[in-house]
């Protein structure tokens, strides 16, 4: 099970036998648009407030995300989830209507595959049969919570990131006759801090821990890139992704050899969208993933992809008391069928 | 201690951030203040030609055609928040949308859209000022600070 020092190699193959997307407008204006389920024209959801619109983005994807997997929610043995408001409330909201045993967790940005892995590690220890993993995230609500209110006209460096609206939702299942990609290993993060202080260049704080969990995993596995069709990382955007080629360059990782991406390069169109960097939050990882790039595997142009989800570990309240931003990010390798020996 | 130790950066740490120092993009700071400038400047011009409106139409006189004047702005301001345009002009714009009447406006007006979902009381009355605040306190202190100067060396001048 334990491979090297921190990667989880899982014998009894984990299914993602279900997922689902849903995003806001921005997003649905994005490249990736087609391969979202669900997309909302208004921001608010039709609710009262920013915070019910992400609990419901959640609740949707957590529905939907049950029912592509063909099963009810009576069937799920836990929920695990987590999103970037204070105390988790969407999640733990969230919980409350599915009313299965439910696991808080909360790694920021990274929580989309730091809840993938422990669903994994759950079903494969035989903790239960289902597993569901979801996380969201809420452009209004992050501005409102980290930054300012959000019609407040601030002007923004080009660093700045603009956080995902929307919610990503997985079903992990030991069932052998289930269809869909396998979990094949994951690679959890140490916290990494670099001493990085500028809540508006979450890019550059995040690249040394995306590139330091990598590092691990190829080494834990004794693999190089070129062992993957596509290694992507959660939300660094172009400033921190910049940085984070750099770094494998100077750590001597030749990751050349494969696809290097972003989420948060991917979700936007940075020519026509008011983003700067690119794309942030919970729910860049996981509406890329689950909606983007399990959709290409399913097609066949991927095989085998390690998803690296980053987060900052900061609250509002650290960095105006000039604490730095302690990061971390998670890597959960997915495959199709029959690519492992 | 604790303080001391923070401060200390490791070597790899600082190379790091000379690192991310190299790579975050500029503001474009030229750029900037030619749009605050010129944005700032419109937004003033405005403001006067209202202002001249109001004494040339209404027959004001030019003390009191500021009050309604800044109403106006005011007015306008806040229009443009509640419409969710003013975030967007404020990102083109930067300190040109900030600095006049219309960006004091913007940060109490889009504060108190913001919490009316906390209720009235403790949402909007609470945090209505949680950005201009700062403006009001440190206007006052300063205001106090230029009277004492004034008072101690303007005496009889």
């Amino acid at each position: 099970m334990l491979h090297g020092h921190r990667t989880w190699v899982f014998e009894r193959t984990p299914v993602i036998s279900g997922v689902a997307t849903v995003v806001g407008p921005e997003e649905g204006n994005g490249p990736l648009a087609d391969d979202f389920d669900i997309i909302h024209e208004d921001k608010m959801l039709g609710q009262k407030s920013w915070e019910k619109a992400e609990h419901q983005l959640l609740e949707e994807a957590t529905k939907l995300a049950v029912e592509n997997a063909g099963i009810t929610k009576e069937q799920l043995g836990f929920y695990i989830s987590g999103d970037l408001l204070n105390q988790i409330t969407s999640s733990s909201f969230t919980a409350r209507t599915l009313s299965v045993p439910y696991i808080g967790v909360f790694g920021a940005c990274s929580t989309s595959m730091e809840s993938l892995a422990l669903a994994a590690f759950i079903v494969n220890a035989g903790g239960a049969q289902y597993v569901l993993s979801a996380t969201s995230s809420h452009n209004s609500t992050a501005e409102r919570q980290f930054r300012y209110p959000t019609e407040y006209g601030a002007q923004k460096p080009p660093t700045a990131q603009y956080t995902v609206t929307g919610a990503g939702a997985a079903v992990v299942t030991i069932d052998e006759q289930a269809a869909g990609p396998i979990i094949t290993s994951a690679t959890l993060g140490r916290v990494v801090d670099m001493g990085i202080k500028d809540p508006f260049n979450m890019g550059a704080a995040m690249a040394p821990a995306a590139v330091d969990t990598i590092q691990a995993h190829l080494k834990d596995l004794n693999r190089s890139p070129a062992d993957y069709d596509l290694i992507v990382t959660g939300d660094l955007a172009s400033v921190g992704y910049d940085i984070a080629l750099e770094l494998f360059k100077k750590h001597q990782v030749p990751i050349e050899e494969t696809h290097y991406d972003d989420c948060g390069l991917m979700v936007y169109d940075r020519e026509k969208q008011p983003v700067q960097a690119g794309g942030s939050g919970c729910a860049c990882s996981a509406t890329v993933t689950y909606g983007h790039l399990l959709k290409k595997m399913a097609r066949g142009e991927l095989n085998r992809i390690l998803v690296v989800a980053t987060g900052a570990l900061l609250s509002p309240l650290t960095f105006q008391q000039g604490e730095s931003i302690p990061c971390i990010a998670h890597a959960v390798c997915i495959e199709n069928r029959g690519v492992s020996s | 201690m604790a303080n001391q130790k923070l401060k200390n950066v490791t070597p790899v740490q600082k190379e790091y951030q000379e690192l991310a120092k190299r790579k975050e993009p500029k503001r474009p700071v030229i750029k900037n203040c030619l749009k605050a400038f010129f944005v700032g400047g419109a937004i003033c011009l405005f403001g006067q030609a209202l202002q001249e409106m109001f004494m040339h139409y209404l027959h004001f006189d030019q003390s009191k055609a500021g009050d309604p004047t800044v109403a106006c702005l005011i007015f306008i301001s806040v229009v443009l928040t509640s419409l969710g345009v003013y975030d967007k002009f404020g990102q083109w714009a930067g300190a040109g949308s900030a600095v006049p009447v219309t960006g004091f406006a913007n940060s109490m007006a889009s504060a108190a859209i913001e919490h009316r979902s906390e209720g009235l009381v403790l949402g909007v009355g609470g945090n209505m000022f949680k950005l201009a605040g700062s403006v009001i306190v440190f206007g006052v202190f300063s205001a106090f600070v230029v009277g004492l100067i004034y008072l101690i060396f303007g005496i009889g001048g």
